[in-house]
């Protein structure tokens, strides 16, 4: 039995993530991929999103464990890793009430900016990070720093939404196109 | 390190066919798995590397950064290794799990990289006493299939051969204090000679022939593994022994005919 048997809930998963940046991820050379402030405040994040998410009473007293490893930062580092942990649980089998779309956004110069790269991240204007269910249009997360006049949160929400809805249609063709060949590789 | 619990039948199985030379995958007892390497996968580092050896897969980014030469070596630039080992590989990795592998393989490395001829560290320099080039070296280890050291050692040597470093320019000033001048041009770049880096080949003791080559379930039947580093024009640079078992020295020399 590999996991905590003190964390173990009676009722339901566990569910275990971490975060891992490798070193050379970034422009300059991380010393530690994990363990960090930063790695510990995103692994939370994620627990967060996918205890929304998956369908933790099926599994009581059981873990589930989800590991992100960022290759290469860019920018929208979480919405990335929401996106592909959505598409693993997935692929493990693992049943959840809906797909988990995340998109970051910002307003810069009064335009509301959606997905937003590094060097927009760092110019140090306001960002907020969205994990959406699509269908029921709930939202999982909500992030924000920096700060941001109340009258233009609805925008860069909105926005934030839309691309959420966008990342959704591409997960879903994915999915539906990997289930349509594994099954007629299996039908034969 | 990351390991399979196998039945004793499976064990049995696996130690029989490797004395008729025929292991589970239908390999002889010489030859390796299909490796796949592909280079420059990650684009903000100064070089990098892929390696797929059958279940294993390695990513190896190189990036050079300025700094001051070591007081040994007031000539020379060096290079800095790090081991990650990724949580997906194993869940044992988790936290501070993998530390003892990755401390271990850092350690093969250095010592296979001590000795001068492998890298030419003087290129790496460009002040003496004051300004080098530094490569930090950093492997990740995505997935455990067997066989690590000889996927890294591959990686390392297609990540430094993919390594562009930016040509600088030393410009003297009046008062004699020294300014370094990128040159602008992303493409104006020293290469390195890897002609020389020995890649490393681990021979397995099972029963009592050796294989090479060895994947997760061959490697917990064996008794102890051989770790040798060979260059290309057939020169040894560094041996090692793993495992608890122990080998006598007329198995060490037959091993060594193998390579």
């Amino acid at each position: 039995m590999r996991g905590s048997r003190s964390k173990a809930l009676h009722d339901r998963a566990l569910v275990n993530c971490q975060y891992s940046m490798a070193t050379f991820s970034t422009g300059e050379r991380k010393r530690r991929p994990h363990g960090d402030r930063k790695s510990s405040e995103m692994t939370l994040h994620l627990k967060q999103t996918f205890e929304a998410a998956i369908l933790t009473q099926l599994y009581p007293r059981s873990q589930i464990d989800i590991y992100v490893q960022i290759l290469q930062a860019d920018g929208g580092n979480y919405c990335a890793c929401v996106n592909a942990a959505t598409l693993a649980t997935i692929d493990a089998g693992i049943p959840m009430r809906d797909y988990v779309c995340a998109s970051s956004a910002g307003f810069i110069e009064d335009t509301p900016l959606a997905d937003l790269n590094y060097v927009e991240e760092a110019a140090g204007g306001p960002q907020v990070a969205l994990a959406l269910l699509p269908k029921s249009d709930q939202i999982a997360l909500l992030e924000m720093n920096s700060r941001l006049h109340e009258d233009h949160l609805e925008q860069v929400i909105e926005a934030a939404s839309k691309a959420c809805k966008d990342v959704y249609a591409v997960l879903d063709q994915v999915v539906r196109d990997h289930v349509h060949e594994v099954t007629t590789l299996l039908g034969e | 390190m990351a390991s399979v619990v196998l039945s004793e039948a499976e064990k049995v199985y696996i130690v029989h066919g490797i004395q008729e030379d025929l292991r589970v995958d239908g390999r002889g007892c010489e030859d390796y798995r299909c490796i796949e390497v592909e280079t420059d996968v990650v684009s903000n580092t100064s070089g990098s590397a892929r390696v797929k050896l059958g279940h294993t897969d390695i990513l190896v980014g190189v990036k050079a950064e300025m700094g001051t030469p070591k007081l040994e070596n007031p000539n020379e630039g060096y290079l800095e290794f790090f081991v990650d080992c990724s949580a997906n590989a194993t869940p044992e990795f988790e936290g501070r799990g993998g530390e003892e592998l990755a401390t271990e393989i850092v350690n093969t490395l250095y010592r296979i990289f001590s000795n001068e001829s492998t890298i030419d560290v003087k290129s790496l320099c460009i002040n003496p006493r004051e300004h080098c080039w530094v490569l930090y070296v950093d492997v990740l280890l995505l997935e455990c299939g067997g066989n690590l050291f000889d996927a890294i050692s591959i990686a390392v040597k297609a990540a430094l051969f993919n390594t562009r470093i930016p040509k600088v320019r030393v410009l003297e000033d009046e008062e004699g204090s020294k300014e370094i001048e990128l040159s602008d041009d992303p493409f104006d770049c020293i290469r390195l000679n890897v002609d020389n880096v020995p890649c490393i080949i681990t021979l397995s003791k099972i029963g009592c022939r050796h294989v090479v080559d060895a994947t997760l379930q061959e490697e917990a039947c064996s008794l102890a593994s051989l770790l040798l580093s060979v260059t290309s024009r057939g020169t040894l640079t560094c041996m090692k022994k793993l495992g608890n078992g122990s080998l006598d020295p007329e198995s060490i020399f037959e091993m060594m005919e193998v390579r």
